[in-house]
C-alpha cells in the first residue's frame, strides 16, 4: 500500500547521496570534502531504513540492495531535482539547501505518521536533516552574500534549479503525507534565507515534473545509475 | 547437566568492557547505545541503536558485542537493531563525557559547540567545519592554544 510512497523517500535519499559521492576527493576544499561525504553517508543510511522497509511491504523478497541496484530509471520515484547533474559547487550547494528545506518538512510531517515503522525512520532522519538544513542554510548565505563572482554564481545556481522546487509540493495518492502543506513551512525557510543571501528568488512557478511519478526523468538520471550500478549488474553476488 | 545462563546484569558488565571501534576510548555502554539485554530461552537478545543512520561502524559494533559474548560462553547471540526512540548524545554517560574530554575529543553541549578546549581548557573556540573524522564529530580549533580538535556534535 505504502510502497510507492516509500520509494519515493528512498529513491531521493539514494540519488542525492550518490551525486555527493561524485565528489568525494574533488570538492574544493578538504573540509568541503568531507562534509559532502558525510551528508551522502546520512543519505545512504536513511536510503537503508527507506528501501529496506519498502522491500519489507512489497513481500517480492527483494532488499535494500535489490531495490537500489537492479532497478532502472523508470521505476525510479525520486524528484528530479536530486538527479541534477552537480556542476559547479554553486549548483551542488544549492540543490542540497532547497532539498534540505524540503526533505526537513517532509519529515517533520512523517514524524506523525500513523505508521510506527514509518514514523521511526523520519524521527531517526530528522536528527540528521536538521543538521544538513543548518549546514547548507549557512554556505547559501556566505557565498550568496560573497565576492560578485560567488554571488553571480550562486544566482545562476539558483536560476537553474527553481523549476525543480514546484514537483516537491505536488501530490498524489502514493504520497505518504500530504506534500503540498509544506509549501509554506518551505517558504518561510527558503525565503529569509535567500534574501540573507542577497539572491533574487526567481518570480516563475513553472515547475518541471514526472521525477517521483517515473513518468520522465530527465536524462541524467541513467547516467548516474549506469555508473552506481556497474558493479553489482557485471558481478551479481559480489560480496566483500 | 543443567547450566545456569548468566545472570543479566553480569551480561552487562561484559559489554562494559566491549570498546567503541571508532573511539576506543569509549566502552559501547558509555555511548548509550546497547539498549537492552534479555534471554529468550537459551538465547540472550541484544537490542543495540545505531548512532547515525549510515555510520559504518554499526556493522562493527554489532559484530564486536556478539565475539564478546561467545567469548564468556554464550552461545546463542541475536543482535537486534532498533532505530526508536532515536539516539541522542544526552544517552552518553557522565563516564563516557570524561573519558571523550580526557582523550581530546570535547564531549557534547545542548549550546551546540565545545564548552571549552579538551586540551588547554581555553573556552575561546572556534569551528572549523560542521563535519569531521567520523560522522558523530565536527572539526573545532582552539584560538588559545592554536590546536585544532573534535567535538562530538549534538544530536
Amino acid at each position: 500500500m505504502s510502497v510507492a510512497g516509500l520509494l519515493r523517500m528512498g529513491d531521493n535519499t539514494l540519488v542525492l547521496g550518490q551525486r555527493l559521492s561524485e565528489w568525494c576527493g574533488h570538492a574544493p576544499a578538504l573540509e568541503e570534502d568531507i562534509a559532502l561525504a558525510n551528508i551522502a553517508l546520512d543519505l545512504i543510511g536513511q536510503t537503508q531504513l527507506w528501501l529496506g522497509l519498502a522491500g519489507q511491504r512489497e513481500g517480492e523478497g527483494r532488499d535494500a540492495d535489490a531495490l537500489a541496484f537492479h532497478r532502472d530509471a523508470w521505476d525510479f520515484r525520486n524528484l528530479l531535482l536530486v538527479e541534477q547533474p552537480n556542476q559547479d559547487f554553486a549548483v551542488t550547494a544549492m540543490r542540497q539547501f532547497l532539498f534540505d528545506a524540503w526533505h526537513y518538512e517532509a519529515l517533520n510531517a512523517l514524524c506523525a505518521h500513523a505508521d510506527d515503522e514509518i514514523s521511526a525512520i523520519a524521527q531517526k532522519s530528522i536528527k540528521e536533516v536538521r543538521y544538513h538544513r543548518e549546514r547548507s542554510t549557512e554556505t547559501v548565505i556566505a557565498l550568496g552574500d560573497g565576492t560578485d563572482q560567488s554571488n553571480a554564481r550562486m544566482q545562476a545556481a539558483l536560476r537553474r534549479l527553481w523549476p525543480y522546487i514546484g514537483e516537491m509540493f505536488t501530490c498524489d495518492d502514493d504520497d505518504l503525507v500530504d506534500m503540498a502543506v509544506l509549501r509554506p513551512a518551505f517558504d518561510a525557510h527558503v525565503g529569509p534565507a535567500l534574501a540573507e543571501a542577497t539572491l533574487e528568488r526567481p518570480q516563475s512557478e513553472f515547475a518541471h515534473v514526472g521525477g517521483k511519478t517515473g513518468a520522465r526523468h530527465t536524462e541524467h538520471l541513467g547516467h548516474m545509475l549506469a555508473t552506481m550500478q556497474a558493479l553489482p549488474r557485471s558481478y551479481p553476488n559480489a560480496t566483500w | 547437566m543443567v547450566k545456569l545462563l548468566p545472570d543479566i546484569a553480569e551480561v552487562w558488565d561484559w559489554l562494559s568492557d566491549v570498546p567503541d571501534p571508532e573511539i576506543p576510548v569509549l566502552a559501547l555502554v558509555d555511548l548509550g547505545i546497547i539498549r537492552d539485554v534479555r534471554w529468550h530461552g537459551d538465547t540472550l537478545e541484544v537490542t543495540l541503536t545505531p548512532t547515525y543512520s549510515g555510520c559504518p561502524a554499526t556493522a562493527v559494533i554489532e559484530m564486536e558485542v556478539e565475539k564478546a559474548l561467545h567469548a564468556r560462553g554464550i552461545e546463542h547471540v541475536k543482535i537486534t537493531r532498533q532505530i526508536a526512540p532515536p539516539w541522542t548524545t544526552d544517552w552518553i554517560t557522565d563516564a563516557g563525557r570524561a573519558k571523550l574530554e580526557a582523550y581530546g575529543i570535547a564531549p557534547p553541549q545542548p549550546a551546540g559547540g565545545p564548552a571549552h578546549c579538551p586540551q588547554c581548557k581555553s573556552p575561546d573556540v572556534e569551528r572549523i567545519s560542521q563535519f569531521g573524522s567520523t560522522p558523530c564529530k565536527a572539526q573545532w580549533r582552539c584560538t588559545t592554544c592554536m590546536e585544532p580538535f573534535d567535538y562530538f556534535k549534538c544530536i
